[in-house]
């Protein structure tokens, strides 16, 4: 089909989304404290004094810690609630799955102040546990919708046949159904993973005196010297979530295939 | 023969609950009863860490009020109001160009395209707007550089229109997902129908595309609007401090002044505005496809 206009203006578009990221290596490469035209020449300093920096290795231990148990807490909630949406009917379904999917439409700042107040009530001392708390909140959304469509998709005949064939429900889960919706459990480990480590509100407001690697960046940036070095770091994080995403796109793209399914394209 | 379907519903029902258990008792503790807490805190008054549990109105009275929050939510709502319109109408056409107009095999590729940016930074992608429409940012180093002004600008930063720019940037990819969901769902057959019928094509668009596509671009208004209005980064980085939003004035009662009630009233309100509104999108759009069903 032909539509010029409407190619030019995607092209366009795609250029005013990527723009910004674009200068993110033009500056963090350039030769100079202050971020501005025109470039001053090429150095790797930034990136040497990134890597130099203890408190920021400190900070991503911390993100890393936080991100791996995210990521495995949410998707193992996600399959629980998952399974339960698109296999069984019980009473109660719709206002559980929705207080599930809450978080989604609700801004973080309301979820992380609420869960403030409460563990501040309750004493809870603030540390990268209660940031997990939060961000398991926040993330199990996403892997309840992610693991959704891949129990959507498997074939009910599938899991009735393993079961005329004697299987209990615990082997049939294991033996059938977890190979074919693995895909989408590993796609659902990424991506909760990568939306922990970038998440800010709830690292900022429930780490206490522990930092992570969103609440660092975010102190640094009060320092205009400290910002080349952030630009480098924030080079590196856009290689790894763009690596991450693909192999999340990957897995997503080989379980459709694998249930027989047609490829709509897309996380969400 | 009905017993036994009985019998086996409700035993399907005790699977489906104890499944779902695990992840319910989750939210169940971690966010309805924060939430339902945080209402409580809202009915009581105090300052400075001392709470009175007198269960008044006084702190929503005063929230509604007073001009100094006023002025604050109104800034929040004309900010997220704004980028939601921003983000929504330049989201359409690129929607309806990977629905319509790209081959299918390469659909998801543009839409790895489009996502990509989403899923990078926000704090980054922020501060890097600041770093671009600062007093002495690239966009006005830039044009000195090469002399097509004189000074550097100032209406680019600092103002509303900054935070709405760097909002409708952070979300563009939101509001392009639900849209493209739509269009995907709308049988082909229906827009030759309409052509055949002697329609122009705007025309089809018109009274069968873009009717068709509402559900996706109300899904879109909320996912963008309900998350901009909340926005604590923004008001922080690229006003300056200067232009707080809501979200920075939950922070200033809760933590900073400490007064829980007060900070509690200003979240329930602003989950009230988010609701009422969002109603608002979903029967304004039950409105607008009304006459044609």
């Amino acid at each position: 089909m032909k539509s010029p206009g409407l190619r030019a203006y995607a092209i366009g578009y795609l250029i005013f989304l990527y723009a910004p990221i674009a200068l993110l290596p033009i500056f963090a490469f350039n030769d100079s404290r202050i971020i501005a035209f025109p470039l001053s020449g090429f150095t790797t300093n930034w990136f040497a004094e990134m890597w130099a920096d203890r408190q920021l290795w400190r900070a991503l231990q911390n993100s890393l810690i936080i991100s791996g148990s995210t990521a495995v807490i949410a998707t193992v909630l996600g399959v629980f609630g998952a399974r339960a949406s698109t296999r069984y009917a019980f009473p109660g379904k719709g206002g559980l799955v929705g207080l599930i999917m809450l978080p989604l439409v609700l801004p973080e700042m309301i979820v992380a102040m609420s869960l403030l107040v409460v563990l501040l009530a309750i004493s809870v001392p603030l540390s990268i546990f209660t940031v997990i708390l939060g961000h398991v909140l926040i993330t199990t959304p996403f892997a309840v919708a992610i693991l959704s469509s891949a129990f959507q998709s498997l074939d009910k005949s599938l899991e009735e046949a393993a079961y005329d064939l004697g299987e209990g429900p615990v082997s049939t889960f294991r033996l059938i159904i977890l190979p074919l919706v693995a895909p989408g459990i590993i796609s659902s480990l990424l991506i909760c993973f990568t939306i922990s480590l970038d998440e800010f509100i709830i690292a900022y407001f429930l780490a206490g005196a522990d930092t992570v690697l969103s609440s660092y960046i975010y102190s640094q940036f009060r320092f205009p010297a400290k910002v080349p070095a952030m630009l480098a770091l924030g080079t590196i994080l856009v290689l790894v979530s763009v690596t991450l995403l693909s192999i999340a796109e990957f897995f997503r793209r080989r379980g459709i295939a694998k249930t027989g399914g047609k490829d709509t394209g897309g996380f969400l | 023969m009905a017993r036994s379907t009985s019998a086996l519903g409700r035993s399907e029902a005790r699977s489906g609950l104890l499944m779902i258990s695990p992840t319910a008792l989750y939210a169940v503790l971690l966010l309805a009863a924060p939430l339902a807490t945080v209402v409580i805190y809202s009915l009581a008054t105090g300052g400075r860490g001392v709470i009175t549990w007198d269960f008044s109105l006084a702190n929503y009275v005063e929230v509604w009020t007073g001009p100094v929050y006023r002025a604050i939510m109104l800034r929040s709502l004309i900010v997220a109001l704004s980028v939601t319109v921003v983000t929504v109408v330049i989201a359409y056409p690129i929607a309806y160009f990977v629905s319509f107009h790209v081959a299918p095999s390469k659909k998801s590729l543009w839409l790895f395209l489009i996502t990509i940016p989403f899923w990078t930074s926000y704090l980054i992608r922020v501060f890097l707007w600041k770093v671009i429409l600062g007093y002495n940012g690239v966009i006005n180093s830039g044009l000195l550089g090469i002399g097509i002004i004189d000074e550097p600008l100032t209406w680019i930063n600092y103002n509303v229109g900054a935070l709405v720019v760097t909002l409708a940037h952070a979300y563009a990819p939101f509001a392009i997902l639900p849209i493209f969901v739509a269009l995907e769902k709308i049988d082909r057959s229906l827009l030759e129908a309409g052509q055949d019928l002697g329609e122009s094509k705007l025309r089809t668009f018109w009274r069968v595309t873009l009717p068709l596509s509402m559900g996706g671009v109300i899904a879109a208004v909320l996912i963008v609007f309900i998350p901009t209005i909340g926005d604590y980064v923004t008001p922080d980085l690229i006003g300056g401090g200067k232009l707080p939003m809501i979200a920075n004035m939950m922070e200033v009662q809760m933590l900073k002044i400490n007064n829980k009630p007060l900070g509690s009233a200003i979240a329930v309100s602003a989950m009230l505005i988010v609701a009422l509104l969002s109603l608002a999108f979903v029967l304004v759009n039950r409105r607008f496809l009304g006459p044609a069903r």
